[in-house]
């Protein structure tokens, strides 16, 4: 039995290594693959970027809340504000247009008359606070100016995420609310006279993010942190390609047929692929590792911190690469054809990355969502290498996640000898 | 002469099938035959062979390989026999070499005496300097000859051969014949199945003539052609017991 598993797992290593371009495939293309998104993706993690977001900003208003906008849009590192196209302010019109054809990606539109209406609405209001205090029944009552609510125009261009568009919409929200705070507080101070002492207009709440700490250093999480194990995890499960096109190939040339007429079982067989295929994962793995360690910093990322966290990553590394492989044999084993198998074990896995959390995390994902990525083996992997990487896990924290991966690979394997079973009995 | 395949009563029907395959097949082989099955296609060989290679499943019925049930004798039964299919059931991008170790490695043969197996089937089979050349580049002819060796690395006691000479060059098929009738001389008994009946004639031992999954006749060739009126050889036997008309099906 093992001299036969072992001479099996030989032959899937010829078999693979004859097959130069597809082990170069299996070992280029993840690098690629977390190469370009960690570069991609490391953009919204750093604080101060080089690509400013240029915006439209219609000036309406000429007044200081305007100013104001402009100054704190200018301030962030997000953006570049444009306010004038061939040396012309820009039109409402005009901006709604070049937002639209996806020139720029927001116009915001300051009405006119805001910086005057808002200080208008804001003298009614502390006068009638003040005078509360200090009028009599006998005074006469001056009827305040009507003053309508202002509106402050966004324009997005319709391709634009709606994160971004919650982000910004977040973002001008807070900026205006400052705006009026700050004037409510001026003019309390401009009503009351040089008496009162100058009101503090510094947040009285702010925030302070406290970061995790292992052995007293603490855990910052950079793009390398995150991206890492999500597209390592998404490349071990691209085994379900090769692994099921191998299986289906087996089947076609009939050497399976023949292997079925030897003295040697199915799961020997199937053992012998696993055992092959899992190396492969590991030495995948591995590479990634190292080039997010070592390649990284070379190319301006932030490299990969897996200081004392190797062997627990590589369990939960060993694990997901048993689930992706119980997954490529049950495919492997039901599809008839390659054309069969290698697309439907690519969308199977892109799938199983979306609703797992690698793309798009999973705490922003809708309830019914939320319980259908539970159910990811790719989410219970991710999971696992966060717990380890950002979390500060033992071996126990990660043991049930590597639990349901090791389970999924018995039912997977389990399903696929039984269905060859079944097959048998036509 | 020691029967060494007993079949009693075996039927099979696919699912889905209007019809069976095998029905209610019964017949004896005996040791060291050189046993042809012929039919026309469709007739029910493929299945019979399939069934005694456990390959499939009987729908009913039973069979004995060595006074062996294969039903409660299975892996014991695949350690005796050697299958020898139509296609060429080998790894392409695998050497000759690599293609018989492995084969021959799930027999349970291994170390130097599978080496010497190996080495010594290619030679005899005019291979030997092909051994470390990838099976894709090979001829049909050559690839028919390294197929038949990955099945008879064991010596095994029953040989089952779906056409094995389909598709290859007259020099191939003489020296795949003379090796398989040295084969038989050493004790393998020869289950063989085949549309050259010219080849079946002068080859097998024993015939059975097999149409609609049922047993039509059986006996030496020279019996088979002496018993058939205005027969004077193997195909107007065939023709006489299986008619004339196409077997055309999907």
């Amino acid at each position: 039995m093992m001299y036969k598993l072992a001479m099996s797992v030989y032959k899937e290593f010829l078999l693979l290594k004859r097959d130069l371009g597809g082990v170069i495939i299996l070992f280029v293309m993840p690098l690629v693959l977390i190469i370009a998104v960690t570069l991609i993706q490391d953009a919204t993690f750093k604080k101060v970027t080089d690509a400013k977001i240029p915006i439209l900003l219609v000036n309406n208003d000429n007044g200081k809340v305007a100013q104001s906008v402009y100054d704190n849009l200018q301030k962030s590192d997000a953006f570049s504000v444009v306010t004038k196209i061939d040396d012309q302010s820009i039109t409402e019109k005009q901006a709604n247009e070049l937002v639209l054809k996806g020139k720029y990606q927001l116009a915001i539109v300051i009405p006119a008359n805001l910086s005057n209406d808002l200080q208008t609405k804001i003298d009614q209001n502390v006068n009638k606070i003040i005078n509360s205090f200090t009028e009599t029944d006998a005074v006469k009552k001056e009827i305040p100016k009507i003053i309508s609510q202002k509106e402050v125009k966004l324009y997005f261009d319709p391709a634009v995420q709606m994160s971004f568009k919650n982000a910004v919409m977040s973002s001008v929200d807070k900026m205006i609310s400052q705006i009026e705070t700050q004037s409510i507080y001026a003019t309390f101070q401009d009503q009351m006279g040089e008496s009162v002492a100058s009101f503090e207009q510094k947040s009285f709440i702010t925030f302070k993010e406290i970061i995790p700490r292992k052995d007293n250093i603490e855990i910052i999480p950079n793009s390398a942190q995150h991206n890492v194990p999500a597209w390592t995890l998404f490349a071990i499960f691209f085994i379900v390609i090769p692994l099921s096109i191998n299986i289906v190939k087996e089947k076609n040339q009939g050497t399976f047929v023949r292997l079925r007429t030897n003295p040697v079982s199915y799961t020997t067989v199937l053992a012998g692929k696993t055992i092959m295929y899992l190396i492969i994962c590991m030495l995948q793995f591995y590479m990634m590792i190292a080039v997010a360690v070592f390649i990284f910093p070379k190319i301006g990322l932030p490299s990969l911190n897996i200081d004392g966290n190797l062997f627990l990553m590589s369990i939960v590394a060993l694990f997901s690469g048993f689930a992706a492989i119980g997954f490529g044999i049950l495919i492997g084993t039901i599809a008839k054809t390659q054309e069969q198998s290698a697309p439907f074990g690519a969308t199977a896995t892109i799938v199983l990355a979306a609703i797992g959390g690698v793309w798009v995390p999973v705490f922003v994902m809708s309830k019914t969502m939320q319980i259908i990525a539970k159910l990811s083996p790719m989410n219970w992997g991710l999971n696992g290498f966060y717990d380890v990487l950002l979390r500060n896990a033992t071996f126990i924290d990660i043991l049930p996640k590597i639990s349901l991966l090791a389970a999924f690979f018995i039912i997977t394997t389990t399903i696929a000898i039984l269905y060859d079973k079944k097959k048998r009995t036509v | 002469m020691q029967p060494i395949i007993q079949i009693t009563q075996l039927s099979k029907k696919y699912k889905d099938a209007d019809s069976f395959s095998l029905n209610d097949f019964t017949l004896t082989i005996n040791d060291g035959e050189i046993f042809g099955l012929l039919g026309p296609n469709g007739a029910g060989k493929t299945t019979l062979i399939s069934l005694l290679c456990g390959l499939i499943k009987p729908t009913s019925g039973s069979f004995t390989i060595n006074n062996l049930r294969y039903a409660d004798n299975a892996s014991q039964i695949k350690k005796i026999i050697g299958v020898v299919p139509q296609e060429y059931a080998l790894y392409p991008t695998l050497t000759a070499k690599e293609n018989l170790l492995y084969f021959g490695s799930m027999y349970g043969l291994k170390g130097t005496i599978l080496k010497q197996k190996v080495t010594e089937s290619l030679e005899l089979l005019g291979l030997l300097k092909f051994a470390d050349k990838r099976v894709e580049t090979f001829s049909g002819g050559m690839k028919r000859r390294v197929n038949l060796i990955a099945g008879i690395l064991h010596n095994p006691k029953v040989l089952f051969l779906d056409e094995p000479t389909v598709g290859v060059d007259v020099q191939s098929k003489n020296v795949i014949i003379d090796y398989l009738k040295k084969l038989n001389q050493n004790g393998t008994s020869i289950i063989y199945t085949s549309h050259h009946l010219t080849e079946a004639q002068d080859f097998c031992t024993n015939i059975a003539i097999i149409d609609r999954g049922k047993l039509f006749a059986q006996g030496t060739p020279q019996k088979l052609i002496e018993t058939t009126p205005k027969a004077n050889n193997l195909e107007d036997v065939f023709i006489s017991l299986t008619g004339k008309e196409l077997r055309d099906d999907v």
